[in-house]
């Protein structure tokens, strides 16, 4: 307060005066500040510069140290089942892990899982490339601006509720085309899966079209295409390895996903390729028997690391075939 | 009638507008193209040539703002009419753009696209079109050892000409060319130059170019554009020596901004 006073009073009494003192000051705050930047720029900059790298790094190898205690839990695990089963009766069509004289053959698990991936694609293949078709090369700006975020939502949707609605809406309507469909059956959770990837098809598809140059576009069409043919024959070709590796993350959400199939596929562990019929798939199993079924210890218990590992195989084979043909997509042009 | 749709004259050009939405791009364009001559169309940059030429084969429409009035009259059909389809009228009047742009495929499957396309089947006849094609785009003794490697592995001049290769395969008689030289280097753009030269007993040929050297050396008939005007057009000799127009005179002598 007095200082304010003082200087108001200096400036009132000779305005030169309160010129000069305020150019001094700005010369001196130029300094100051010049002072604070070369003795700031030595020490607590760098002292960052040397921390947060670290905790990046720290934090970037939690997933990857997880990820190797999960295969390192597997693996031991699975070891001491395979030390009880051997390999052979392991890769059989008899499963019957409750029964008096337990049966390992997984057979009828992996038939599960690769019948209701190949249905689930069979829907989300076709509708999904059509989608992208559509949005990338058909659709106007202002539908593609209501279309994909519906889809979108379509992926944010939780599989119980797919698993719900396989089981209460889809399959009901199935016995009405198909009058000796099972209560539990393995169509109807695939055709639901189907419509779960779709999204995920859809938009990587999409983007993968989207990101073929115009150029490619108008080369076509200068040579008297139609846009279904510029679509069809060039920009599809020409996004393919995209394309293809949008279907083989398709597949792998499709192998590994739990719920639906939990849900609406029952839990028969016959060897049959009847997709009417109630199958178990590697994740339903291993819902079955976490809920309660086997006690901790007995081969039963390590069966599930040894179903765990394979599916891990599975879908990690598939990852690795996925990255590998976008690899070779971005060469392409 | 007869008189005006002489052998001669391919295109006919009438009172041509065009919008990109409120902004009119060409105006009053009237100008007629002939017959296995090269129309060189020069002008700075944003004048308007190239949207007059992606007009002549309707490319321009691809734009959704786009608006035309006036007529093209193309053999004396105007190709704004209903009766001319798109489609065909490309396979007619085909296009080599700015940036080399083959197909991602072998250099057999982008010279065959086309006819393909429109039904050509009989593997004889495709493999000639092959052969002619490539042949008449100067190609054909670089890569007749490799046609089914992959287009990219050409360089961007025989890219260039791969691309005239593939349009010259569907057999059209008019070849608009957008700056096809721009982003190849002199000797590559010599030999599509050159091409250009040999071409024309065939084909019309209408090119944009920036290079006022290139419009003097290869053109018979030289346009000059200015702000999507048609400022002066006519045999490039009477342009590059004695223009009427003061703007075409400072534009060629370089006292052009």
């Amino acid at each position: 307060m007095r200082g304010q006073f003082s200087s108001s009073y200096v400036a009132f009494i000779n305005p030169r005066e309160k010129e000069y003192k305020e150019r001094s000051e700005m010369m001196e705050s130029k300094t100051t500040i010049r002072e604070q930047i070369r003795t700031n720029i030595g020490k607590r900059k760098n002292r960052t510069d040397q921390v947060m790298p670290k905790v990046f790094l720290m934090m970037a190898s939690i997933s990857v140290i997880t990820t190797l205690g999960i295969i390192s839990t597997l693996v031991f695990d699975a070891a001491k089942f395979f030390s009880e089963v051997s390999l052979v009766e392991f890769f059989s069509t008899e499963l019957a892990p409750l029964a008096k004289d337990p049966k390992f053959g997984i057979l009828p698990l992996i038939n599960g899982t690769i019948l209701s991936s190949l249905i689930a694609m069979m829907v989300a293949i076709p509708v999904g490339m059509a989608a992208a078709m559509y949005m990338s090369e058909f659709a106007t700006a202002k539908v593609r601006k209501i279309v994909k975020p519906i889809m979108e939502i379509l992926a944010g949707i939780p599989t119980i509720v797919y698993g719900f609605f396989a089981y209460s809406f889809v399959t009901p309507l199935l016995m009405k085309l198909i009058p000796t469909l099972e209560a539990k059956n393995v169509l109807s959770p695939g055709i639901v899966m189907g419509i779960m990837i779709i999204p995920m098809v859809a938009s990587l598809s999409e983007d993968a079209m989207s990101a073929v140059p115009n150029a490619l576009r108008e080369g076509a069409y200068g040579l008297g295409s139609t846009k279904f043919e510029v679509t069809t024959k060039v920009v599809v070709p020409s996004a393919i390895s995209g394309i293809m590796a949008s279907f083989v993350l398709g597949i792998s959400r499709a192998i590994g996903e739990t719920m639906i199939v939990a849900i609406a596929s029952g839990s028969s562990k016959n060897f049959t390729f009847d997709i009417t019929q109630s199958m178990q798939t590697m994740t339903g199993y291993i819902v079955e028997f976490t809920s309660g079924d086997a006690g901790s210890g007995t081969t039963g218990y390590y069966s599930l690391y040894a179903v765990g590992l394979l599916l891990f195989i599975f879908t990690f084979v598939m990852n690795l075939i996925a990255r590998a043909i976008s690899k070779k997509f971005r060469e392409e042009y | 009638m007869s008189q005006l749709y002489d052998n001669k004259t391919v295109y006919d050009v009438r009172d041509l507008n065009l919008w990109y939405g409120n902004d009119q791009a060409l105006k009053n364009i009237n100008m007629k193209i002939n017959k296995n001559e090269v129309t060189a169309i020069i002008g700075p940059s944003g004048c308007g040539k190239s949207t007059f030429i992606k007009t002549l084969n309707r490319m321009i429409e691809n734009i959704p703002s786009v608006r035309t009035e006036g007529e093209i009259l193309y053999h004396g059909i105007n190709i704004f009419d209903k009766i001319m389809r798109v489609e065909e009228l490309r396979t007619r009047v085909g296009m080599v753009f700015q940036k080399p742009n083959p197909f991602p495929k072998s250099i057999y499957e982008n010279v065959l696209y086309g006819p393909k396309i429109h039904g050509v089947k009989d593997k004889a006849s495709l493999e000639e079109i092959l052969e002619t094609s490539l042949k008449s785009a100067a190609l054909w003794d670089e890569v007749k050892d490799r046609l089914h490697d992959n287009a990219y592995g050409l360089s961007g001049g025989q890219q260039q000409r791969l691309c005239i290769a593939r349009a010259l395969a569907v057999q059209p008689d008019v070849i608009l060319m957008d700056e096809p030289t721009s982003a190849l280097d002199p000797i590559a753009t010599a030999k599509i130059e050159e091409l250009i030269d040999s071409l024309k007993a065939d084909y019309s040929i209408s090119i944009v170019t920036h290079s006022m050297q290139q419009a003097g050396r290869i053109s018979d008939k030289t346009a000059f554009f200015l702000m999507g005007e048609l400022v002066e057009f006519g045999n490039t000799e009477v342009i590059f020596s004695n223009p009427r127009d003061k703007r075409t005179e400072d534009y060629i002598t370089g006292r052009f901004g």
